[in-house]
């Protein structure tokens, strides 16, 4: 067929010598037709992006370069197009956006600026011209206020609006292939919502071929027409939407396909009406510092918590759900004692835990544990993995030997091999570390854990695997556990009541099956609306 | 409120907090100085040849040397605060008018290091960036690595015997040909011929630790995500190496060279005593072996005044380059 935008054949890329494999991209094949929305799946280094890249002539070079293969875009191969002819494709004929709005435009550079700079290079205009254009540009992508948004710099805009403004980039010359890299996955369930319908509809009216890069199901059962599923670097299974998946039929895309957690909340567990952990009105302020002698005006302050009152009973798992921004985080950090909270009480075992000093506190320490997000950020890279289990229980005094043979013991329970216990983090993949930082809350015998996040840094099949871990420990030793999330599906799988957080508030609280069956709060509704993927569910239940 | 008269109460504001951060390094000036073994009157005495002890607890008296310490921390604050640095009984001068005479020299020999400093390191380090790997790269940064690790005392002595003794190119010492009576521009074109090796080696050092840092922040801003995103525009490699990445490149230089202006009047003093420039430096040098400490103290509180003026300055360009920064 001769009306493929894109046909990219046989292409190999190349990692540099003594990479884990020799190529990051083997054999891939796959075609793109005007108007289409073709999906890449797949988990990290499966080589997505990287494909994605090639197509730009945006690999890494030297070291990471296309060894075989050809990319036909309108019948011209731009594996052998020239440096020049690439940059006049680039922006006006293939264009892109990238994961992160927030690193992905220069910071000292209006967004006017960067606009303007697509027309500088690939059009003759006037300057006045370029300008209107840019204005345009963003009332289509729909940025109230397109007139300042020129003049603005991007820290000032919110993450959707940037990634907004780097759509209306993309699209300022009507591109024939827009390629969107994981575009969302930074974003907040309702700014993806939006972003994806904004990408659909400018995709409507332009008529581009959209190649889409993504490791969320979800997105890819709202948005794709063709999907395309990669395994280290191979594409295991192509079809189309409705065929790959609801019938897939390679094994890899199967096993994918069933670690997303269903937005069908589980079964409610029985449970016990002891309350292990209360707080009441717990508030919380960042800013407002006091300036020099006086002088200048108080700074702006945000209130992070505000009024928050929650129980969890004793072998629950009590849900805090919210976007980024809401509070979630300060609040479990309140509650940890990680931070003072400005007002409220913690009620752990009887005892107001809020105005404990350090040495006072120790001993409490040991009942509440955390579980953090970043599996690479929170383990100190300088000590080793043994270490760090036992150093817990050694400050709250038990002898070394003790300690590192529970830490041995944990390390079992957390399913990884007793040998990690003498070596570095570094040496460990991200959920092998999230096991680690399991096992470091656990050696304290905690009786509440704590878990801010702690699988929305993995892979879709590791996260179902740290769930699952999370899931026996909590039997195994009746742990009642506080569990954040952004993400509703996971709350689904996980949680046996919600809380719903906004600006700080709890805006909702409920069984988890209730709260979605019948959320009371507008807020609420909002969310579940924008989970992406709903009518797949909906499709495999029946 | 608009940008400029923001600044405008920012630099106010910082004005008045620079205050008490100079009443406090000159307080602790003092009494750092006062550690020192020996007063004023010891050297005269030494000097002399002889002196009675008597004939010395009167010098003292006169001097106001005999009160204890915190009396005579008190007047000096009095004084300072009435703009009265008091009185060099070494130089017989007013403080005041002896450090103003020296005050113009050294700035004159600092701002012109610090331009050629950050204007040739800035340059020298976007060339190697541009040519990473290359043998022009390699150039630049065997000549920064040399530089860098060569003292300041050293470097100024075989300038002098290199360009001053064996080629009569540059004066050896001194600011200008006094003997010479130059006016208007042929005056200044002999300062400036005096001016030539001084500065240069006083910039050498910190010439070569820009273009290191420069070069490091360019290539940190290669790999950042707005050079992917300007290339996937369509936009030149040189735009992106001049427009995008040279100004986020240079923030980390500008704070860099903010902070060692400080350093820079400590650096001063070597390279004045070498070259016999008639600057603060010398005559803080002089002052020390004297123990002419309301001398000192007047040179120190300049300074510091300076590095508070400095500070201030780079945080001013600070937000013209950084639109993050917020003006409060």
């Amino acid at each position: 067929m001769t009306d493929k935008l894109l046909k990219i054949s046989d292409l190999d890329i190349s990692l540099p010598e003594g990479s884990e494999r020799n190529l990051a991209v083997e054999n891939l094949t796959v075609d793109l037709s005007p108007g289409e929305t073709l999906c890449i799946v797949g988990e990290s280094g499966s080589g997505k992006s990287l494909t994605a890249r090639a197509l730009m002539g945006l690999l890494p070079a030297p070291h990471v370069r296309i060894s075989k293969g050809k990319i036909e875009f309108c019948g011209e191969d731009l594996t052998k197009a020239s440096d020049p002819r690439m940059r006049q494709i680039r922006g006006s004929e293939i264009s892109m956006i990238f994961q992160e709005p927030m690193t992905a435009l220069n910071p000292v550079m209006t967004i006017g600026v960067q606009i303007d700079e697509i027309f500088r290079f690939h059009v003759k205009m006037s300057q006045r011209e370029r300008r209107l254009r840019a204005i345009e540009l963003l009332e289509d992508v729909k940025l109230p206020d397109p007139e300042q948004i020129v003049a603005a710099y991007p820290h000032e805009l919110s993450g959707g609006q940037r990634q907004r403004a780097m759509i209306a980039m993309a699209l300022a010359l009507e591109p024939k292939i827009l390629i969107a890299d994981e575009p969302t996955t930074a974003l907040d369930v309702t700014t993806q919502a939006k972003i994806l319908k904004l990408i659909s509809d400018m995709q409507a009216i332009h008529k581009s071929g959209v190649l889409f890069i993504t490791h969320d199901f979800g997105v890819v059962a709202d948005i794709a027409d063709r999907v395309a599923v990669m395994q280290y670097g191979r594409i295991v299974e192509t079809g189309s939407v409705d065929k790959v998946l609801n019938k897939p039929e390679h094994r890899y895309t199967r096993a994918l396909i069933a670690s997303v957690p269903s937005l069908v909340p589980r079964a409610p567990r029985t449970r016990s009406d002891k309350i292990v952990l209360s707080t009441e009105s717990i508030q919380k302020r960042f800013g407002g510092g006091k300036s020099f002698f006086g002088m200048g005006k108080p700074n702006r302050f945000v209130h992070a918590v505000k009024d928050v009152t929650l129980d969890l009973r004793s072998g629950e798992t009590l849900g805090v759900v919210g976007e980024s921004g809401s509070g979630k985080s300060t609040l479990a950090r309140c509650i940890i004692r990680l931070m003072d909270s400005d007002s409220g009480k913690i009620m752990l075992d009887g005892v107001n835990i809020c105005n404990l000093n350090r040495a006072d506190m120790r001993p409490w320490r040991a009942k509440i544990q955390m579980v953090f997000q970043d599996p690479f950020a929170s383990l100190n890279p300088r000590v080793k993995v043994g270490e760090i289990i036992s150093q817990g229980p050694m400050i709250q005094g038990a002898d070394r030997q003790t300690a590192q043979t529970r830490a041995r013991e944990l390390l079992e329970i957390v399913g990884l091999d007793v040998r990690a216990f003498n070596r570095y983090p570094h040496e460990f993949s991200g959920g092998q570390r999230q096991r680690i930082g399991i096992a470091r809350a656990l050696a304290l015998d905690p009786e509440i854990l704590m878990a801010d996040e702690p699988v929305s840094a993995l892979d879709v099949s590791i996260q179902a695997q740290i769930l699952k871990l999370l899931d026996e420990i909590r039997e195994r030793m009746n742990l009642s556990m506080v569990f954040i999330t952004h993400d509703l599906r996971v709350a689904a799988q996980v949680c046996d009541r919600l809380a719903v957080m906004r600006y700080g508030e709890i805006v909702e609280t409920g069984a988890t099956r209730e709260v979605f069956d019948a959320p009371q709060h507008s807020y609420t509704r909002e969310l579940l609306a924008a989970v992406p993927g709903q009518k797949w569910d909906r499709q495999l239940a029946n | 409120m608009n940008r400029s008269s923001k600044i405008l109460r920012y630099v106010s504001r910082r004005l008045l907090q620079g205050i008490p951060i100079i009443l406090a390094i000159v307080v602790m000036n003092f009494f750092l100085l006062n550690l020192a073994e020996g007063d004023a009157v010891d050297v005269l005495a030494g000097e002399a040849g002889s002196a009675t002890p008597e004939y010395m607890e009167e010098m003292r008296k006169k001097f106001g040397l005999d009160k204890p310490l915190t009396v005579q921390l008190a007047h000096y604050l009095k004084n300072v605060v009435q703009l009265d640095l008091g009185y060099s009984f070494r130089h017989d001068m007013q403080v005041t008018e002896l450090i103003v005479d020296r005050f113009w020299p050294t700035l004159l020999l600092m701002v012109s290091t610090i331009l050629l400093a950050v204007g040739f390191g800035v340059l020298l380090g976007l060339f190697a960036a541009v040519n990473l790997n290359t043998w022009k790269d390699a150039v630049v940064s065997v000549f920064a690595l040399i530089t860098y690790a060569t003292p300041l005392f050293w470097v100024g002595l075989m300038m002098i015997i290199l360009f001053s003794i064996k080629n009569d190119w540059f004066p050896t010492s001194g600011m200008e040909n006094s003997a010479a009576f130059y006016e208007g521009f042929d005056r200044l074109k002999d300062i400036a011929h005096h001016l030539v090796l001084p500065t240069i080696t006083l910039s050498l050092f910190y010439l070569a630790l820009y273009t290191r840092m420069m070069r490091a922040s360019m290539l940190e801003q290669y790999g950042q995500d707005y050079v992917i995103t300007a290339r996937a525009k369509g936009v030149s490699e040189r735009r992106i190496t001049f427009i995008h990445v040279l100004r986020n490149a240079l923030l980390p230089v500008v704070t860099m060279a903010g902070v060692q202006v400080g350093a820079l009047i400590g650096g001063s003093v070597i390279v004045e005593s070498v070259f016999a420039w008639p600057g603060l430096g010398m005559l803080a040098f002089e002052s020390l072996f004297a123990r002419d400490l309301n001398l000192l103290l007047g040179i120190f509180l300049l300074s510091s005044g300076l590095v508070v003026a400095v500070n201030l300055v780079v945080d001013v360009i600070y937000c013209f380059l950084d639109p993050r920064i917020e003006v409060n």
